[in-house]
């Protein structure tokens, strides 16, 4: 479903994105990991074809998304890690709008509208301006806006960050039963439990490389990690198991 | 606890901005930079040039010879203090409430004295650089005319710096802090706009522009030995320039111009003293409202369905996003009294005096009209359109991960600015001219004219903001203010100027045949140049459109 071939990105000198190829099949929840500035987001933006690669290319259900954007992008829903909406749109506007961008209009829209408010219990708010919105509501709102035109596929940045614990377990379920239908999910992500909880496979990102890919299984053996948990397997390949003493950190 | 310096808390502003420099020229900027500069320095030059002229033949003339120049330099001083004022509280506003690094700066342990001078020094430079680089040219017109020496750019600093500092109005926006942001905008908007009517009545140019309405030459005298505004700065400034440049140094002016920029300072010191953190407090709430957006859908949403969904929703959301922000529909309280106060001094000009020396004046100033419409065109472009796709940038993902065709984008952007500056335009154009009585010839004209520089004006106003986009800005009514927009309304005088030298040719050859009762043929001649003045407008349409588009498919995010 989605096809990473040769991706690279630059930005000046520096190398963002070092030559990653990577294969998400249909009706897989696919986990992007990474240390701060691995490249995750970089990756994710080129995808949802808000950055431009430097070179190689991104397929979404066989089309390029920089050479043949239109039909790609009408299979995909973005969620960005920090939730920007118009502050002066009302939640139900904002999503009426969204619709309207995918060529969706009707009484079909109100429908679909009333449905993600409900499920993402922002009904009371679908008249109130965004700008009164808290960052999660307004997370919500982000979320339901990507799903609103029934998308084939959902790159996700960061999802369960500033959602309450009642949310994020909304968003898990949402996105298995997504999958479980056919669809294809590709986020980043840092917190480990809920990477080694949700996804079917994972890739963890390193300097812009892929520094392993698979399932959780197949990256312990690929690496002879034994029972490790996730986290010891992630800083055993970031290079975080050299961090330094709390105490000397913290002082006193 | 030793305090942070001044210029340690102002850091990050000024590494930000030589960060911003170095960037332009690892991309290659310097080939830009050159550009703007032989732009820049032209314009510099034209107005140089222009008022050096004016002031040489001026001091020929004898008794009103040495009156004048200080008038004129009066009235450009005067119009700089309402842009000051305007822009002063614009930005105050948000480098005080609504700024991104407040949050860091009030949490921290600095005092009040320093957020204070650092936020007022802030302001003061966002706001006041255009207005000091377009003062460049003009005194030095008049320090060459009246040969001021290399003594006199000092003095002449001395003078107007504090005329600069005083306008900042800091005292206005401590003395609402209370209200929310977006009220307070709409009532400093309101009390701007009675305050340029307030100036016009105060200094009656209608009748400076009639002499002859007076009863001697000694009245018409007296009009201008007399301060026009005895208690503004730019008053005194005046006072002070062309006290040194007349050889009377009077040291009045110049020490009420720095009393009173220091009175302000300590004024504005005091009240933020007192009433800052309540008022920052205040800027933080947000503004709930309940709104039922049907409205719009019905009327707009329903004349406009014939348009594809996404055009429609775009147009539709940038109307409604409009009239919901204050700081954005304020400004046309601004824009109604600027017409009005034009086509008052349009009314007030003493025409018609006798045939058929008033038929020439009537068609030279309905044609020397289109460019000073044009003109207000352009600040009202440079205000509402040229911040159109800056205002996206926030949200430049969504747009730019879902199928909309950016060219659909630009095209929402470049109607929902035209149509309603057309019509103002056409408006304009037409009731100037219904008010000067032109020919019918000169009314139809005028309105081609007008409605093909509009959508040249637009498409460049778009353009410009697209290629100069500020997507990090944390009030619209900046955006207007920065470096791309005095770029593009310097493009846009030049594409004035050049339609209107074009026209001309066509429209003396019409004047010329009336005056000398010969019959108006319509020839060749006039017909190249009204070809050469469309083909300049299409060509500022269609060029800075196209510009525009490519580097929309440049941004990233």
């Amino acid at each position: 479903m989605i096809r990473l071939e040769n991706l690279t990105k630059l930005y000046g000198s520096f190398v963002a994105v070092d030559d990653i190829s990577l294969h998400v099949p249909r009706g897989v929840l696919y986990g992007c990991l990474g240390p701060n500035g691995a490249g995750k987001t970089t990756t994710l933006r080129m995808i949802a074809g808000i950055l431009r690669p430097t070179q190689g290319r991104v397929l979404l259900g066989g089309d390029d998304v920089h050479a043949n954007p239109l039909p790609a992008k009408m299979r995909l829903g973005f969620i960005p890690d920090r939730p920007f909406v118009y502050d002066k749109l009302t939640g139900a506007e904002f999503l009426r709008f969204v619709a309207g961008l995918y060529g969706q209009e009707g009484d079909v829209v109100g429908r679909r509208i009333a449905e993600l408010l409900e499920v993402f219990e922002l009904t009371s708010w679908k008249d109130e301006l965004v700008e009164a919105y808290s960052h999660g509501m307004r997370q919500k709102l982000i979320i339901s806006s990507a799903l609103i035109h029934r998308p084939e596929c959902i790159v996700v940045d960061e999802p369960m960050v500033g959602l309450d614990p009642r949310a994020a377990r909304l968003l898990k379920d949402i996105f298995r039963q997504f999958v479980n239908r056919g669809g294809t999910v590709l986020m980043s992500t840092h917190t480990l439990e809920v990477a080694e909880a949700m996804c079917d496979q994972i890739a963890i990102l390193q300097h812009g490389k892929i520094v392993a890919a698979g399932t959780v299984s197949d990256v312990r053996r690929q690496h002879q990690a034994g029972d490790a948990s996730l986290e010891e397997l992630f800083l055993k390949l970031t290079g975080g198991a050299q961090v330094r003493e709390l105490a000397e950190v913290l002082g006193r | 606890m030793k305090q942070p310096s001044l210029a340690h808390v102002l850091q990050p502003k000024w590494r930000t901005a030589l960060q911003r420099l170095r960037e332009e020229r690892a991309r290659g900027g310097s080939g830009k930079l050159i550009i703007l500069i032989i732009v820049g320095g032209a314009f510099w030059a034209g107005v140089f040039g222009v008022l050096y002229l004016i002031l040489r033949n001026l001091r020929k003339v004898e008794e009103l010879g040495p009156l004048i120049p200080g008038k004129i330099l009066g009235l450009i001083l005067l119009s700089f203090i309402s842009i000051l004022v305007l822009s002063n509280v614009i930005t105050a506003l948000s480098s005080f409430f609504l700024a991104k690094d407040l949050d860091l700066l009030v949490s921290a342990p600095v005092d009040w004295l320093r957020l204070y001078l650092a936020k007022l020094g802030e302001t003061l430079l966002h706001s006041s650089w255009m207005v000091a680089l377009m003062a460049v040219p003009i005194l030095a017109a008049y320090g060459v005319v009246y040969k001021g020496g290399v003594l006199f750019a000092l003095y002449a600093t001395l003078a107007i710096v504090p005329m600069l500092g005083s306008a900042v109005t800091l005292v206005l926006v401590n003395i609402f802090p209370a209200r929310r942001t977006r009220d307070l905008l709409s009532i400093i908007a309101l009390g701007a706009a009675g305050g340029v009517i307030l100036l016009f009545r105060v200094i009656r140019p209608e009748q400076l522009a009639r002499p002859e309405g007076f009863r001697n030459l000694l009245d018409f005298l007296i009009l201008l030995r007399g301060p026009t505004s005895p208690f503004l700065p730019s008053e005194w400034a005046s006072q002070a320039v062309m006290g040194y440049l007349q050889h009377t140094i009077d040291p009045l002016p110049l020490m009420l111009l720095w009393s009173t920029a220091a009175a302000f300072v300590t004024l504005g010191a005091v009240l933020h003293r007192a009433l800052y953190p309540q008022g920052f407090t205040k800027a933080q709430e947000g503004a709930e409202r309940f709104i039922r957006g049907g409205l719009w859908r019905w009327t707009v949403g329903s004349l406009l369905g014939w348009l594809p969904v996404a055009k429609r929703e775009f147009v539709l959301k940038d109307i409604k996003l409009f009239f919901r922000d204050t700081t954005q529909w304020s400004q046309l309280i601004l824009l109604a009294v600027l017409v009005v106060v034009y086509l008052f001094n349009i009314q007030a000009l003493p025409l018609h005096r006798g045939e058929p020396v008033g038929f020439f004046y009537v068609n030279l100033v309905s044609f020397l009209n289109l460019g000073l419409a044009g003109f207000v065109l352009a600040s009202i472009a440079a205000r509402f359109i040229f911040p159109a796709v800056s205002l996206e940038g926030r949200q430049m993902w969504l747009l730019r991960s879902s199928p909309l065709d950016l060219r659909a984008l630009l095209w929402s952007k470049y109607w929902v600015g035209t149509v309603p500056l057309l019509a103002l335009g056409v408006l304009l154009t037409g009731m100037t001219n219904a008010l000067l009585e032109v020919s019918t010839f000169m009314m139809l004209m005028s309105l081609a004219t007008m409605a093909a520089l509009t959508l040249a004006i637009a498409a460049m106003a778009l353009a410009f903001g697209t290629l100069y986009p500020q997507f990090e800005t944390e009030n619209a009514a900046q955006i207007p203010t920065s470096f791309g927009g005095l770029v593009f309304m310097m493009a846009t005088i030049a594409l004035l100027a050049g339609v209107i030298v074009s026209l001309w040719q066509a429209v003396y050859a019409y004047v010329r045949a009336v005056y000398e009762g010969r019959p108006v043929v319509i020839d060749a001649w006039m017909f190249l140049w009204f070809g050469v003045a469309a083909a300049l407008c299409t060509a500022a349409t269609i060029v800075p459109l196209r510009l525009a588009l490519k580097k929309m498919e440049t941004f990233e995010f």
